[in-house]
C-alpha cells in the first residue's frame, strides 16, 4: 500500500501544478474554456484524492507516509531533502485546502467570466493550490518554507491581480512585504533548528526535542534563553506574518483589493491558517516552551479583541469579513497558546467552510450589485437573491458560534480550553475571546442587516437589475453551506476528545487542558446543553440582538453613538494609526536611510573625499581622461598591460638575481 | 585521441581565436559575423560542458591539467587545470557568452564586429583565469581582461563612459598591482609560481597579514565588498547591455574566485585573523547597500547595489567558516558557508544578468533606464513581464529560484557563528525583496504612464530566447541544486580541512 500512496501523495500536488502550468503558459491556445476545465480538472483530481487518502488515514486506520521524495542538496554534513509527512494532521489540512480551492475554482468561472486575465486567474490559483498542499504535507522544515514563500508569491501576484489600480499593487507590494518581515522571524527560527539539531527532519528534531528542552543560549550578553523559547518564538514571528497576528496584521484588510474569490481561499479558508497549521506541527517543541505559549496566547487575544472591534465601524462589506477573519485568526491563536492545538485545527476546518461561504455570499451579492461593496448602498436584498440570503445566513450563524452549527462547537472549545488553561496570560486571553464573542455577533450581523434587510439604498438603475447570482455561484455556495452547518457537531467528538490526531499532535500532560474540557464532554447534545450554562452563547444572542436594534429597529442610533465616542469612533476608523505610523516610520525610515546612506556615504565621503578628492588621484587621473579623450583608449590599454609585463618582468629579474 | 583533448586550452584560445577572426570579417558582413560570433560562443559553451560530464566528483584534485614550460628562466609554466570551484564558473562564462551575444544582435549599431570580438576574447581571457595554476598565467589573464571591458564600457557606452572607465580601471589597477607584488614575495620565498605549491607554503604570520591585505585590495574591488564599490553602479550604469552582463555575471565572481583560490588557501592563518574584519565588512554591504539600492531612481544603478548587497554573502559564507569551527569543532557548518558562497556566485551570475538583460530590452526600446519614465509596461509587454517578476522574485531570494540556495544556505551557516550575523543578513529577506519589488511595481504594474509605454512592442522570438534560457537555469538550480553541489563538495571539504590548519612557521 506504501508505495501506492507514495503516487497518489505525488498526484495530490502536481495534477494543480500541471493544471497551473498548462493555464498559464498556453492560456492564449487553449482559451478561456480550456484554461478553466485544465485547472478545475487538477484541482480535482487533487481533491478526490486528498479525500480518499483522508478516508485512508482516518477511517481505516493507514499506515503514516514519512519520506523523502527527492534529495534537494546536501551541503556540509546536512542533507536537504524534499518530502512527504502524511499523518492526520496534513491529510486533514489536504482535504479542506483541495476541497475549499475546488469549489472556489468553480465560483472563478462565474466570479471572473468578463475579466481579461481569466486564464491567468486560473493559472495563479492552481498554483496557489499546489504551494498550499506543499506546505502542509512537507516532512521538513526546507519544504515547509518553501511552501511558506510560494503561498506568499501567489497571494502577492493575486492581490495586484487588478495591475492597473494603484490601491491594488500597492496592497501587494505592503502584503508581500510584511509578510517579509515575518519570515526574518521564521528563517532564523529553522536556522536555529538546523544548528542544534542538524538536521530539517521533522520527525529526527521532534524525537531530540526532549534533550535539548533544558538548553540554554547567550543572544543577548548576560541572559540565558531557552533554546526552546527562541527558536518557537522566532518560528512563531513567521505564523504572525502569515496569520496576520497584530502587529502584522496590516496587510490582511488591504488585501481585499484581490478579487474575492481570492479573499475566500488565500486570504481567510487557507493560506492565513497556514501559521497556525505550522504551529500545531511543530507542538512538540511549543510544548517546552511556556514562555512562548504566552506569548502565543496573548499576541492571539489582542488580535481577537482588537481587530473584531475594527470590523464594527468598516463600510465595505469586504473588509468587515476581513476583520472578522483576522478575529477569528485571534482565536484559533489563543488556542495554540493553550496547547489546545487540535482546538485551533478544528476551528480551522469550521472557519474554512464558513468563512469561505461568506466571503463567496459577499462575492455573489458584489457581482450582482455591478461590483459595489459599499453596504451603504445595499439593503433588502433577501427578496431578489434567496439563496446567497440562505448561505450568508448560514455562514453569519456559524461565524457568531450559534448553537448546533459548525461555529458554535469549535469556538465553544477554545473559549472553555482558555478557561481551563493556567499558563501565564490565559486569563487575560480567556476575557478577550469571551467579550469578542459580543463584538463578533454584532458585526456580523450588522453586515448580514444592512445588506439583506432594512431599506434598498442601491441606485435606481442597479435596483431594476438585481436578481440571483448564476448556478456557479450558488452551487458552490450551497456546497459549503453544509459543511458550515454540520461539520462542528461531525467532528468535535473525534477530534477534540477521542485522539483523533494521534502522534501528529504532542501534549505535555500540565498543559492537557482538552482533556479536562473533554471530561464533562459526553455528545454533541450534552456539549450543546452545557454551552448554556456559560456566557458565550447568551452574549452571541445579545450581540444579534444589538445588530437588530442598531441597524433594523433604530436605524438612526448608529450614528448617535459615533457622535458620543468620538475619540474611540475617530480610532477605530483608523486603525489605531498602524497603517499611518508604518507608512512614516517604516516606508518612510527605511527610504530616508537609505538616501542618508547614499548621498553622504557613497556620493560624498567614498566617492567624494577618497576616490575623486584625493589630490593625487585628481592630478592623475585628470592626466589619464585628457589622454583618453583624444581618443587613444586602444593604446592606453595596451599600454597598460605592456607596462605591467616589463614591470613584472623587471622585478622578477631581480629577485631572481638576489635569490 | 579524444580523450587528450587539451580542453581547456580549448576552451581559452577557441574563443580568442574565433574573435580574431570576428574581428577580421569586418561591419559591411554583418550577418557572417552575427553567426560566426554566435557559433564559437556556442561550440565554445558546448566544449565547457564536457568539463562537467568528464569532472570526477569523488576528488578535489585538479583535472584536465594541462602544463607546458613558458618562461623557464623564472619558472612561469603554463599551468591549467580546474577542480569543483572552477568548473561551474567556466560554464557560467561559456553560458553567459552565447546570451551576450545573442542580446547584441540588433541592438550594437556601431562597430558589430569589435564588440563581438571583444566578448569573444573577453570570454576566453575569463575562462584563463578561472583554469590558470600558474600565477603568473593568473594575473596575465585577469589583467588582459579588463582590455576589452575598458575597450566595451569606452566605445559602446553610455554619455559619462570616460568616467566610468577611469573609475573602474583606478579601482581595479591599485588592487591588482599589489596582488602582483605579494605574487613575487611568494615566488622568492617558494621559488614557484605554481599555486599548488604557494597553497603548501609555510609562512610566517605577519608576512601572511601583508599577503592577505594585498590580496583584498584585488579582490575586494572585483567582488566589490563595500567600501571600494563605487566603482561598480558608475560602470554598470555606463556600460552596454552585454557589458553589464558580463560585469555583474562573470567578472565580480573573479573576486570571489580569488578568495578561495588565493586568500584562504595560501594565507589560512590570515584569513582566520581577518574574518572579523571580512564579515563586517560582508555584513555593512547587504544592509548598507541594500537601504541604499532602496532610494535609486536609476534602474541599472539599482541592480548595481542590489549585486553588491547579494555579493555580500559570498564574501560572508566564505569567511564564516572560521568562528564556526572554532566553537563546534565541525567543519560542516564551515563547509556550508562555502558552498552557499560558492552557490550564491552562481546563482547571482543568472539573476543579475537576466535583471540586466531586462533592463537592456526596455532601454533599447525606450532609451532610458530612469524608473520615472515608465510605469504599466505590463500592459503593452505582458510576456517580458512575466519573465522578469520571475527573475524579481529569483533576486527577492524566493525559495524555488536559484536565489534562495545560496543566501539560505549562508544565513543557515552564519547562524551557527553568531545569532547576531545571521540576524543582520536575514534583513536581505524585506530589503531585497523591497528594492526588488518597489522597482517592478512602479515600472511594470500600474495604468500606463506615458505614450513611450503605449508604443511598446513585447519581446520578439530572440529576447524571448535568451530569457527563457535563464528562467531555465533559475528554476533549476532552485529546484534541484544537488549536482552543483556534488561536483564542488569534495573540493570544498578538502579546502576547508587545509585551511583549518596553520601553516605559520
Amino acid at each position: 500500500m506504501m508505495e501506492n500512496m507514495e503516487n497518489v501523495y505525488l498526484w495530490i500536488v502536481l495534477s494543480p501544478l500541471a493544471g497551473s502550468i498548462i493555464a498559464g503558459l498556453f492560456g492564449k491556445v487553449i482559451g478561456r474554456r480550456g484554461a478553466h476545465w485544465v485547472a478545475i480538472i487538477g484541482v480535482g483530481i487533487s481533491c478526490i484524492l486528498s479525500l480518499l487518502a483522508y478516508k485512508y488515514i482516518v477511517f481505516d486506520g493507514g499506515d503514516i507516509y514519512n519520506a523523502a521524495v527527492y534529495t534537494w542538496v546536501v551541503s556540509g554534513n546536512v542533507s536537504f531533502e524534499i518530502g512527504f509527512l502524511i499523518d492526520k494532521l496534513s491529510v486533514t489540512m489536504m482535504a479542506v485546502v483541495s476541497f475549499v480551492s475546488w469549489m472556489i475554482h468553480i465560483y472563478t468561472i462565474g466570479y471572473m467570466h468578463d475579466d481579461p486575465g481569466y486564464q491567468r486567474f486560473f493559472s495563479y490559483i492552481s498554483l496557489f493550490t499546489f504551494s498550499m498542499l506543499m506546505l502542509v504535507m512537507s516532512n521538513n522544515f526546507l519544504q515547509l518554507f518553501f511552501g511558506w514563500e510560494a503561498v506568499g508569491l501567489v497571494s502577492y501576484l493575486l492581490i495586484g491581480f487588478w495591475f492597473k489600480r494603484e490601491s491594488a499593487i500597492f496592497a501587494s507590494l505592503k502584503a508581500f512585504l510584511v509578510n517579509r518581515v515575518g519570515d526574518f522571524g521564521f528563517l532564523l527560527g529553522i536556522a536555529a533548528v538546523l544548528m542544534y539539531f542538524n538536521t530539517l527532519d521533522y520527525a529526527t528534531v521532534f524525537s531530540q526535542a526532549p534533550e535539548l528542552a533544558g538548553t540554554t543560549i547567550t543572544i543577548f550578553e548576560g541572559h540565558a534563553w531557552s533554546l526552546m523559547t527562541v527558536i518557537c518564538i522566532c518560528l512563531f514571528i513567521g505564523a504572525m506574518g502569515k496569520s496576520a497576528q497584530v502587529p502584522l496584521h496590516v496587510w490582511l484588510p488591504d488585501s481585499m483589493e484581490g478579487p474575492t474569490p481570492i479573499s475566500a481561499l488565500i486570504h481567510a479558508a487557507t493560506m492565513v491558517t497556514a501559521g497556525i497549521f505550522m504551529v500545531a506541527r511543530m507542538s512538540p517543541l511549543y510544548e517546552f516552551s511556556e514562555t512562548a505559549l504566552s506569548f502565543i496566547l496573548i499576541i492571539g487575544a489582542v488580535t481577537a479583541f482588537s481587530m473584531g472591534l475594527l470590523g464594527l465601524v468598516q463600510n465595505d462589506i469586504k473588509r468587515v469579513i476581513a476583520y472578522s477573519t483576522l478575529s477569528q485568526l485571534g482565536y484559533m491563536t489563543v488556542a495554540l497558546g493553550a496547547s489546545a492545538y487540535a482546538a485551533a485545527i478544528f476551528h480551522l476546518v469550521t472557519h474554512a467552510f464558513f468563512k469561505a461561504l461568506l466571503f463567496l455570499a459577499a462575492g455573489s451579492v458584489i457581482i450582482v450589485l455591478h461590483h459595489e461593496q459599499d453596504m451603504r448602498k445595499m439593503g433588502g436584498l433577501y427578496k431578489y437573491m434567496p439563496i446567497t440570503w440562505l448561505t450568508c445566513l448560514i455562514g453569519s450563524l456559524a461565524s457568531i458560534g450559534f448553537p448546533g452549527t459548525s461555529g458554535f462547537f469549535s469556538k465553544d472549545a477554545i473559549i472553555e480550553a482558555v478557561h481551563t488553561s493556567t499558563l501565564p496570560g490565559a486569563e487575560f486571553a480567556y476575557y478577550a475571546v469571551l467579550s469578542c464573542v459580543l463584538i463578533t455577533a454584532l458585526y456580523s450581523f450588522r453586515l448580514f442587516f444592512l445588506t439583506f434587510h432594512g431599506e434598498e439604498r442601491m441606485d435606481k438603475e442597479t435596483w431594476q437589475h438585481l436578481h440571483e447570482a448564476p448556478a456557479v455561484v450558488t452551487v458552490p455556495l450551497s456546497v459549503l453551506a453544509i459543511p458550515s452547518l454540520i461539520i462542528g457537531a461531525w467532528l468535535i467528538g473525534p477530534m477534540l476528545f477521542q485522539g483523533y490526531f494521534g502522534d501528529a499532535i504532542y501534549v505535555a500532560d500540565k498543559h492537557d487542558v482538552l482533556a479536562e474540557v473533554g471530561q464533562d464532554y459526553h455528545g454533541i447534545l450534552g456539549f450543546t446543553a452545557h454551552a448554556f450554562k456559560h456566557p458565550p452563547v447568551y452574549l452571541a444572542f445579545a450581540g444579534v440582538f444589538l445588530a437588530w436594534l442598531f441597524y433594523i429597529r433604530f436605524p438612526q442610533l448608529p450614528g448617535r453613538i459615533a457622535n458620543a465616542l468620538k475619540p474611540l469612533y475617530q480610532m477605530l476608523v483608523h486603525k489605531y494609526g498602524c497603517d499611518a505610523f508604518n507608512q512614516v516610520v517604516f516606508a518612510g525610515g527605511t527610504r530616508g536611510i537609505g538616501r542618508i546612506l547614499w548621498q553622504i556615504g557613497d556620493v560624498r565621503v567614498i566617492d567624494g573625499l577618497i576616490v575623486n578628492g584625493s589630490a593625487l588621484t585628481v592630478r592623475w587621473f585628470s592626466g589619464v581622461v585628457r589622454q583618453v579623450q583624444s581618443g587613444y583608449l586602444y593604446h592606453y590599454a595596451f599600454t597598460m598591460i605592456i607596462g605591467l609585463l616589463i614591470l613584472l618582468a623587471v622585478f622578477v629579474h631581480k629577485i631572481f638575481q638576489g635569490g | 585521441m579524444f580523450t587528450e583533448l587539451p580542453l581547456l586550452s580549448l576552451l581559452i584560445w577557441a574563443p580568442v581565436l574565433g574573435g580574431i577572426w570576428v574581428l577580421y570579417a569586418g561591419d559591411r558582413q554583418e550577418l557572417t559575423v552575427k553567426y560566426l560570433a554566435l557559433g564559437v560562443s556556442m561550440v565554445t559553451f558546448l566544449l565547457s560542458t564536457l568539463t562537467y560530464t568528464r569532472f570526477d566528483a569523488s576528488t578535489y584534485d585538479m583535472q584536465f591539467v594541462e602544463f607546458t614550460p613558458w618562461i623557464e628562466a623564472f619558472g612561469i609554466n603554463y599551468h591549467l587545470g580546474v577542480d569543483g570551484i572552477s568548473v561551474p564558473l567556466i560554464i557560467l562564462t561559456t553560458f553567459t557568452t552565447v546570451l551576450v551575444v545573442l542580446a547584441g544582435w540588433e541592438s550594437i549599431e556601431k562597430r558589430l564586429s569589435q564588440y563581438m570580438a571583444a566578448f569573444l576574447i573577453m570570454e576566453g581571457l575569463m575562462n584563463g583565469v578561472f583554469a590558470a595554476l600558474d600565477a603568473i598565467l593568473f594575473y596575465f589573464f585577469w589583467e588582459a581582461m579588463l582590455i576589452p571591458m575598458f575597450l566595451i564600457i569606452g566605445i559602446w557606452g553610455g554619455p559619462r563612459r570616460v568616467y566610468a572607465t577611469i573609475k573602474f580601471f583606478l579601482y581595479t589597477f591599485m588592487g591588482s598591482v599589489f596582488m602582483l607584488v605579494a605574487f613575487l614575495y611568494l615566488y622568492s620565498q617558494a621559488n614557484s609560481f605554481n599555486i599548488l605549491d604557494l597553497h603548501e607554503l609555510r609562512i610566517g604570520l605577519t608576512a601572511q597579514k601583508l599577503i592577505f591585505i594585498a590580496f583584498l585590495l584585488a579582490f575586494a574591488v572585483k567582488v566589490p565588498m563595500w567600501p571600494v564599490h563605487t566603482w561598480l553602479p558608475d560602470a554598470h550604469v555606463e556600460a552596454p547591455t552585454g557589458g553589464s552582463v558580463i560585469l555583474a555575471a562573470i567578472m565580480l565572481k573573479m573576486g570571489g574566485y580569488g578568495f578561495l583560490r588565493f586568500s584562504l588557501p595560501i594565507v589560512p592563518d590570515a584569513s582566520r585573523a581577518f574574518d572579523e574584519f571580512i564579515i563586517a565588512l560582508s555584513l555593512i554591504a547587504i544592509v548598507y547597500i541594500g537601504f541604499v539600492a532602496l532610494v535609486q531612481q536609476d534602474m541599472k544603478k539599482l541592480i548595481a547595489y542590489s549585486s553588491i548587497s547579494h555579493m555580500g554573502f559570498v564574501t560572508l559564507g566564505f569567511f564564516i567558516g572560521f568562528s564556526i569551527y572554532a566553537t563546534t569543532g565541525a567543519a560542516g557548518g564551515a563547509v556550508m558557508g562555502l558552498e552557499g558562497g560558492m552557490m550564491q556566485m552562481i546563482s547571482h551570475g543568472f539573476i543579475s544578468g537576466a535583471l540586466f538583460l531586462c533592463v537592456g530590452v526596455m532601454y533599447d526600446r525606450v532609451h532610458s533606464r530612469e524608473i520615472k519614465d515608465y510605469g504599466g509596461v505590463v500592459n503593452t509587454m505582458p510576456v517580458f513581464a512575466a519573465f522578469m517578476m520571475l527573475f524579481a522574485m529569483a533576486n527577492s531570494g524566493l525559495p524555488g529560484t536559484s536565489g534562495f540556495v545560496g543566501e539560505f544556505l549562508v544565513i543557515l551557516s552564519s547562524y551557527q557563528a553568531s545569532f547576531w550575523i545571521a540576524f543582520m543578513a536575514a534583513t536581505i529577506l524585506v530589503l531585497g525583496s523591497a528594492y526588488t519589488l518597489w522597482m517592478y511595481k512602479r515600472v511594470i504594474f500600474g495604468d500606463i504612464a506615458n505614450e513611450n509605454v503605449a508604443g511598446l512592442q513585447d519581446i520578439d522570438s530572440r529576447e524571448t530566447l535568451i530569457l527563457a534560457l535563464l528562467v531555465i537555469a533559475v528554476l533549476l538550480f532552485g529546484l534541484w541544486p544537488a549536482p552543483l553541489f556534488e561536483i564542488m563538495h569534495p573540493t570544498m571539504e578538502n579546502l576547508f580541512e587545509h585551511i583549518s590548519q596553520s601553516k605559520v612557521i
